[in-house]
């Protein structure tokens, strides 16, 4: 049959679609091939360095049974919170990655040295992969170096203008910016690959929060504005001691608290904007490719069955009542399309499953009216059964192009009447052969201990009564 | 009622190609004096051209077709409403009814009972189809035989008779009110009567259920 194929058909291909939308995952991280080059070659029963996992802390894979240090060291691409100087070591020395971890917090917290020896490990030591570090590379970008020297007669001449109008302590600050300013661009340059993506996308923002020449100047009046908080914060805290006065350590506290959040802030807002965004988006894409689903699952197979059948305007109709009834029982009752009558696990949803099956196998138009509702027992169950013999024979033989379905329960019974408006027959003149069907109706209820009514007249349809007594329900 | 006997119709309908439908299986049957597809044209539209009956689609934009039984019914009682809708819904179906509309129809109405349902709701009457006779048989259920004692039920308007009962039940079995009228050994008219009397204790119960279905729709 025709519709039976159209189902099928639409089963098969929800189950591609589900897998074509379920497919474009992000890539597993390739883990094995950012492995320290070689010690494939030392250990080939090594096992795979896990992201988080501090891989040097496997048994030491750089280091021979008695503890001496093998190969370079190199920070580590795999296990790095900033630069991978931890996880270098780590794997380098075989200490566990977390021990080295609180080691530079620790160093940092008590005297500063951790920043220094870090920044420095970052400088100096090689990226996994590479044989050169920032240093070394830095040493040899001649282009970078003559930008760095280009700058220092405008330098020379800045301390001799301060030097002429005795601003001496502007003049103290010229070689320490510009060794900053040196060393940030040398860095810059020579940074590896993904180190240089970090700093343009994260770092760089900070400063330009906003594109173009209103951002730039924003900028220009959030910094100017920053630097006057900060400035005066900073006066604040260091002229507050000598006076004794405990309200102005925490004014200057406060001021360069609100410098730093009238430069900084406008960053801050837009990262977490930016994850907000972001979050939305992805929850929208995830809802729109379920909507894609079901709309193909349902309403685009529905259409092109439509399309196939132009010519036969009784499956038309047909179809689009199927449709119809489905994707409202989607929209308004949140029951996914195909699922309705495979989960049935009470009368109504049963009955909606009779009313689909029937209109869909035989063409014609079921109306279903519900009161009340009871979950499937065995008596139920035969009701239902009883309720679809009679609605496919109404369907067959009547000719009626509507059936009515009113069923009601209450607490303790169920009755449940279709009804349709068809030719009718005289049941006293039903051949023996035909009443088969009655009496498997009647059969079924009394089985389960109710009851059948079958009542017709030629020209003025059938109606068949179905009652089930039910337990009253447990309270 | 025009002199002709032909009703006189306004539809409401934010589709346009279901209001070209209706009139076109409505012909010559009734007569079209305007359409509107939103609430507030709608309002002021039929205040204008005093329709004898108003099919009213449930979803609108500008507030729903409550948001036209709002803005008419105060100062046009004599406005008859038949709503329709694609919803299923039962608080769509009791939301509208309870802001006055005398009937209640699925889009899915052949164009013979549609004429029908127009011709008794501008004779006054009440229309039920099949589905809103199950909702409300739902919304008043309960309070039958053996389990009448509720508190707090008003007999005159929370409950229903058991005449009442009876004829919402064959009408949501499928009848006609002529086979209803039929089965009970009752005139037609009393059927009429009966059926409005439920729209009336429709309207203007506060019974649990309804205004639980009113709330929901914020409507209250």
């Amino acid at each position: 049959m025709v519709v039976a194929a159209g189902v099928r058909d639409h089963r098969g291909i929800a189950e591609f679609t589900d897998s074509g939308i379920t497919v474009p995952r992000a890539p597993q991280p390739p883990v094995s091939s950012t492995a320290v080059p070689g010690d494939g070659r030392d250990r080939p029963d090594l096992p795979r360095p896990g992201r988080s996992r501090g891989s040097g802390g496997r048994g030491g894979r750089r280091r021979d049974h008695r503890g001496r240090l093998r190969g370079p060291v190199r920070r580590s691409a795999e296990t790095r919170v900033l630069a991978g100087v931890c996880g270098g070591l780590a794997q380098a020395t075989g200490i566990d990655v977390t021990l080295v971890r609180i080691a530079f917090v620790l160093l940092t917290l008590g005297s500063g040295i951790g920043i220094l020896a870090y920044a420095l490990g970052w400088l100096l030591l090689p990226l996994e992969g590479e044989t050169t570090s920032i240093f070394t590379r830095a040493v040899t970008d001649q282009k970078g170096l003559r930008l760095v020297v280009a700058i220092v007669p405008a330098l020379v001449v800045g301390q001799l203008v301060a030097g002429a109008l005795h601003l001496g302590y502007l003049g103290s600050f010229g070689w320490p910016v510009f060794l900053a300013g040196a060393a940030a661009i040398l860095i810059r340059r020579n940074a590896s690959e993904d180190e240089r993506a970090w700093i343009n996308d994260d770092v760089l923002p900070m400063l330009h929060t906003d594109s173009g020449r209103q951002g730039r100047w924003s900028l220009a009046l959030r910094i100017t504005v920053g630097a006057a908080l900060g400035l005066a914060g900073l006066l604040a805290l260091v002229l507050g001691h000598p006076t004794g006065a405990a309200v102005r350590p925490i004014a200057g506290s406060l001021l360069v608290v609100a410098a730093i959040v009238v430069v900084f802030g406008p960053w801050w807002l837009s990262l977490v904007r930016d994850l907000l965004a972001e979050r939305q988006a992805r929850a929208l894409a995830e809802e729109r490719a379920l909507m894609a689903a079901h709309v193909h699952d349902s309403v685009l197979q529905t259409l092109a069955l439509i399309q196939r059948s132009a010519d036969d305007p009784r499956h038309v109709i047909r179809l689009a009542r199927a449709q119809e009834r489905e994707l409202r029982s989607w929209l308004f009752d949140g029951r996914p399309p195909g699922t309705i009558g495979d989960e049935a696990t009470t009368l109504a949803q049963g009955i909606d499953l009779l009313q689909r099956q029937v209109e869909s196998d035989h063409g014609v138009t079921v109306q279903v009216v519900v009161v009340g509702d009871r979950p499937l027992t065995d008596g139920v169950r035969a009701l239902l059964d009883a309720a679809r013999e009679a609605t496919v024979n109404a369907a067959k033989w009547s000719g009626a192009g509507q059936i009515s379905i009113y069923a009601e329960v209450e607490p303790t019974e169920a009755m449940l009447y279709v009804r349709d408006r068809g030719c009718g027959f005289d049941p006293a003149s039903v051949p023996t052969d035909r009443q088969g069907i009655a009496r498997s109706i009647r059969a079924r209820m009394a089985r389960v201990g109710g009851s059948a009514v079958i009542r017709s007249e030629a020209g003025q349809g059938t109606e068949v009564e179905l009652s089930l007594p039910l337990r009253p329900p447990a309270r | 009622m025009t002199p002709g006997g032909r009703p006189r119709i306004f539809l409401v309908d934010d589709h346009a190609m279901f209001r070209a439908g209706v009139r076109a299986e409505l012909g010559d049957a009734v007569e079209v004096v305007g359409e509107a597809d939103e609430a507030t044209a709608a309002v002021e539209l039929i205040g204008e051209r005093r329709p004898d009956v108003v099919l009213l689609d449930v979803h609108l934009p500008g507030g729903g077709g409550v948001a036209v039984l709002r803005g008419v019914m105060p100062h046009h009682p004599e406005v008859q409403f038949l709503a329709l809708s694609v919803s299923d819904a039962p608080e769509d179906v009791i939301a509208v009814i309870r802001a006055g509309a005398r009937g209640y129809v699925t889009k899915t109405i052949s164009g013979a009972e549609l004429l029908q349902a127009v011709e008794r709701i501008g004779a006054g009457d009440a229309v039920f189809s099949p589905r809103l006779a199950g909702f409300v048989l739902d919304a008043f259920a309960g309070d039958g035989a053996g389990a009448g004692v509720v508190t707090g039920i008003d007999p005159e308007l929370d409950q229903l008779s058991p005449r009442e009962r009876e004829v919402l039940r064959l009408i949501a079995r499928g009848y006609t009110y002529k086979e209803v009228a039929r089965d009970l050994g009752i005139s037609a008219k009393t059927v009429e009567s009966h059926v409005s009397s439920v729209l009336r204790k429709l309207q203007l119960s506060t019974r649990h259920e309804l205004t639980r279905w009113a709330t929901d729709r914020r409507l209250v």
